[in-house]
């Protein structure tokens, strides 16, 4: 048991770096998410006709598309014939980011249907223009809204983001397979990346939960309840 | 035109249908400035539209409405904006911003659309919670105002904007009953201080006593107008008079 125990330790520094390449990937790629799904929700709500046609067929492209099968398709494909050279790791942000848009902006859609009407209409009756009542008055409500949904779409995109392994991303998986595939130490070294992962989705989500109850809004949630 | 006689509010011929079914067929009216017009009438007689086409909260097919002499054209976005900022609107259900103290439901308009600085706009929302009797309330949110509070915020929200006319769509009727008193005080209140005022509402007492003019609205028509002094005169058998006696049986009844 000592050998593989030795194995874990030495090679920690180097996880760990992987970890940090991990987060990075997950942090960047859920951000770019909120921008897109913010953005795309308000047009599949708001949108003219056009506007939300495009916009469905994202997303329907987005969820409807393994996402190994986008990983290849825009690493080895979209950015070899367009010669862009970026990074496994800022490509990976991007393609994940990408396709938690779509699911975000279907969170925040339906978040946004989920208000009353009457928040709109009360501030278009003050005189707000459209993406005024839009930012003061839907955005805060329904972000918040959105947290819980929001906490579940980090979990499953910081799992996805073990797929950068495949595109030779420095990240937990990567690092892991390496050190493995050279001590033949599988079971610890991959005991140790699962704990990893679970690391970061407890921090993710523990941050998050505090985030939503910081936020909450007072008299507003069964929490008070007796 | 001298100021004096123009009138603050006048919209000619305003239609609204949804596919085959016309819910205002044609309305027109002339409110001066200090005139109180009460809309009374059957539920789906288009009282609420006719609101609703007046700040354009619902865009009317056709007709056309003249703010204090400048005519709005109603294609114009940047035009219902600025209708909409100066014509206040009181809803049934009050239509708080929830995730706003009621300081900040205030406030917000003030900083966004007038672009008031926020001790500014502080200092108009007190004075505005004072008016409507909320002085101590401005940090609470609405999830923790009663009803009539809530209604008193609103109304506080829409004055806040210095409203040239007031719109309310039945501002009682979601009220329990031993509420509706303190939001009537609060609307006697603005009467006294020359308000104008457009009002959908069952509450006979406020139809009576704060009318200049009743508006008897049924099928998408105002097919009855005239002073509660004329349309409620004892022995009339106007529209008006047929309807506030059932209103009195009803709450003679409870």
């Amino acid at each position: 048991m000592l050998p593989s125990l030795n194995v874990v330790l030495d090679s920690l520094p180097f996880l760990l770096q992987g970890t940090l390449n991990t987060a990075a990937i997950v942090l960047g790629a859920m951000l770019l998410g909120l921008a897109l799904g913010v953005v795309m929700a308000v047009g599949l709500v708001y949108g003219s006709r056009p506007v939300r046609w495009l916009l469905e067929l994202y997303v329907w492209f987005f969820r409807g598309v393994p996402v190994i099968v986008l990983l290849f398709l825009f690493y080895y494909g979209l950015f070899t014939w367009l010669g862009l050279h970026i990074s496994a790791v800022l490509s990976m942000a991007l393609i994940l980011g990408l396709t938690t848009g779509a699911y975000q902006a279907n969170i925040f859609r339906g978040a946004i249907l989920s208000l009353p009407r009457g928040q709109f209409r009360a501030a278009s009756a003050l005189g707000m223009s459209d993406l005024q009542a839009i930012r003061a008055i839907v955005l805060p409500q329904i972000l918040r809204l959105s947290i819980p949904a929001w906490s579940n779409e980090y979990s499953i995109i910081l799992k996805d983001s073990a797929l950068a392994f495949v595109i030779g991303a420095p990240e937990i998986m990567a690092r892991t397979q390496f050190v493995a595939s050279r001590t033949y130490q599988h079971l610890p070294l991959y005991l140790t990346a699962g704990l990893l992962y679970y690391l970061l989705t407890w921090l993710g989500v523990a941050g998050l939960r505090r985030l939503e109850r910081t936020m909450r809004i007072p008299g507003y949630t069964h929490q008070d309840m007796p | 035109m001298t100021a004096a006689t123009t009138p603050i509010l006048r919209v000619e011929n305003l239609t609204k249908c949804y596919g085959a079914t016309c819910i205002l067929k044609g309305a027109s009216l002339t409110l001066g400035k200090g005139e109180i017009k009460v809309l009374i009438g059957p539920s789906g007689g288009g009282k609420s539209t006719l609101l609703q086409c007046l700040n354009c909260l619902v865009q009317p097919d056709s007709g056309e409405i003249w703010l204090d002499g400048v005519r709005i054209d109603l294609q114009s976005k940047p035009d219902l904006y600025r209708l909409r900022q100066q014509v206040g609107m009181i809803f049934q259900d009050f239509n708080l911003f929830d995730h706003l103290s009621a300081l900040d439901n205030i406030t917000i308009a003030l900083r966004k659309v007038k672009k008031a600085g926020r001790r500014e706009a502080e200092e108009r929302a007190r004075i505005e919670l004072d008016q409507v009797g909320l002085g101590d309330k401005g940090h609470l949110y609405p999830a923790q105002l009663s009803g009539g509070q809530k209604q008193r915020v609103a109304i506080a929200r829409a004055l806040a904007m210095d409203p040239k006319v007031l719109l309310l769509d039945e501002p009682t009727s979601a009220l329990d009953p031993e509420l509706i008193g303190e939001v009537i005080a609060v609307i006697r209140n603005l009467a006294a201080q020359g308000m104008t005022m457009i009002m959908a509402t069952h509450q006979i007492s406020l139809i009576a006593t704060l009318a200049d003019e009743i508006l008897f609205m049924a099928g998408g028509d105002i097919v009855e107008q005239g002073s509660p002094a004329r349309l409620l005169a004892p022995g009339n058998t106007s529209k008006s008079q047929g309807f506030c006696d059932r209103l009195n049986e009803i709450s003679d009844g409870g």
